[in-house]
């Protein structure tokens, strides 16, 4: 007797708890699905797509697609490939994003991505938007310019700190993250211990005075793709 | 047969892709074995004197000279390359494209609070190059083939980059030479 779920990723056979996304069970089977939104402790949002892959022929975000007995998925392929490219470019485009002065260099997960898939440049125009930055809280600062609107604050503040500090506005290309008081971030109940703090995959949320403090060469993404901590399990 | 020959040039840049280049070390030998420079501020020619195989363009275009620096290296050069992050994306200086130029010039030279200019002249010399309404990336200028980014590009992306060109390979860097700091 089982309630195992078994399905195959590229041709794979992988099992799935029941109740398992695609992506859950393939962590666990040591297969690395790319992805930007999720976060193991966070409720699935399917916002970037970046995990996107072909379930029996069509595409599904394989953070919020629950496992099913004998789907065929498809991960690796060149198609998805260029697809999550393809984000990857158009976020990168569509903020300011100055790696060379930012904090988040080396640790970044949009940065990391890019790294992992080999891009040298983007292929679309920059758009350098006008975005602003809210430094007025003693400890933590958002800088918009890097927000790539995961939700990854949104979620952690809303679900695990029980605050609900972050909340998007606007729609779009104008859509941005605010705080919930009617002003700035000083004026929130935010504090530097929140979850909501640490779980931003780029440099838009920062805790101030702890920038650069790890050397380059020695950072999370300066030699090891992100990812290969989930399939060194499979080898 | 004549060896290839290699141009290079900082336009809105630091001259840190240049440094980088430098810090190839003794692999400079090498390379001197491989290439002739032609147009560069290594050798201090000013002029183009001929085709050239490569043309390493480091820095984005933030004022008229740049741009003309820039379609003088693609007609000169068969691989043009983007060199670092300025010439691929802008860098530092395309953080005044979302300020308005007469913005920049007035900080810069009326209101910024280190500036002293009692006759309040705002720089407008016909030997000044005028500047761009912001900065722009290569690639939005002119065709660019290969970008290596950086800030700068280490000597071994470059390194590599350049042998593989000139020796007819593939450029395909690993993993640890495609950084964007």
């Amino acid at each position: 007797m089982s309630d195992k779920i078994t399905f195959t990723i590229d041709g794979v056979e992988v099992k799935a708890a029941k109740g398992q996304t695609i992506l859950q069970a393939a962590d666990e089977a040591g297969i690395y699905i790319p992805r930007l939104c999720n976060m193991s402790g966070l409720i699935p949002y399917g916002s970037c797509r970046v995990c996107t892959v072909i379930v029996n022929g069509r595409p599904q975000s394989a953070c919020t697609q629950p496992a099913a007995e004998g789907m065929i998925v498809e991960n690796e392929t060149e198609e998805l490939l260029t697809h999550r490219k393809n984000i990857v470019d158009m976020l990168f485009v569509e903020g300011n994003h100055y790696c060379m002065s930012c904090e988040k260099s080396g640790n970044c997960e949009l940065q990391a991505l890019a790294y992992r898939f080999g891009i040298a440049a983007p292929k679309y125009p920059y758009m350098f938007p006008n975005r602003s930055v809210d430094a007025t809280h003693p400890d933590i600062f958002i800088d918009r310019n890097r927000c790539i609107l995961c939700a990854r604050c949104v979620r952690a503040s809303r679900d695990l700190d029980g605050k609900g500090v972050f909340e998007f506005v606007g729609r779009g290309p104008n859509k941005s993250i605010a705080v919930n008081a009617n002003a700035r971030l000083k004026d929130t109940n935010l504090d530097i211990t929140d979850k909501a703090v640490d779980v931003c995959p780029v440099g838009a949320i920062i805790k101030k005075r702890v920038g650069f403090a790890v050397p380059i060469g020695q950072r999370k993404y300066d030699t090891k793709p992100i990812g290969s901590e989930i399939e060194a399990q499979n080898k | 047969m004549a060896k290839p020959k290699v141009a290079t040039t900082s336009l809105a840049g630091c001259f840190g892709c240049h440094m980088s280049l430098l810090d190839i070390d003794d692999r400079i030998l090498k390379l001197v074995e491989l290439v002739d420079f032609d147009k560069s501020p290594i050798d201090d020619i000013k002029e183009f004197t001929g085709q050239c195989a490569i043309g390493l363009v480091e820095g984005g275009c933030a004022n008229e000279e740049n741009v003309r620096v820039l379609q003088d290296f693609r007609k000169h050069c068969d691989i043009l390359i983007s060199v670092g992050d300025c010439a691929t994306m802008g860098g530092l200086p395309a953080l005044r494209n979302t300020i308005t130029l007469e913005e920049c010039l007035n900080e810069a030279y009326l209101d910024g609070p280190t500036v002293y200019n009692p006759d309040g002249v705002i720089p407008n010399d016909k030997e000044i190059p005028l500047c761009l309404d912001r900065v722009y990336p290569c690639n939005e200028v002119v065709k660019i083939d290969y970008n290596l980014p950086g800030c700068p590009p280490s000597a071994d992306t470059l390194w590599e980059a350049l042998v593989a060109l000139l020796t007819d390979k593939p450029v395909s860097l690993p993993y640890e030479l495609i950084k964007y700091d």
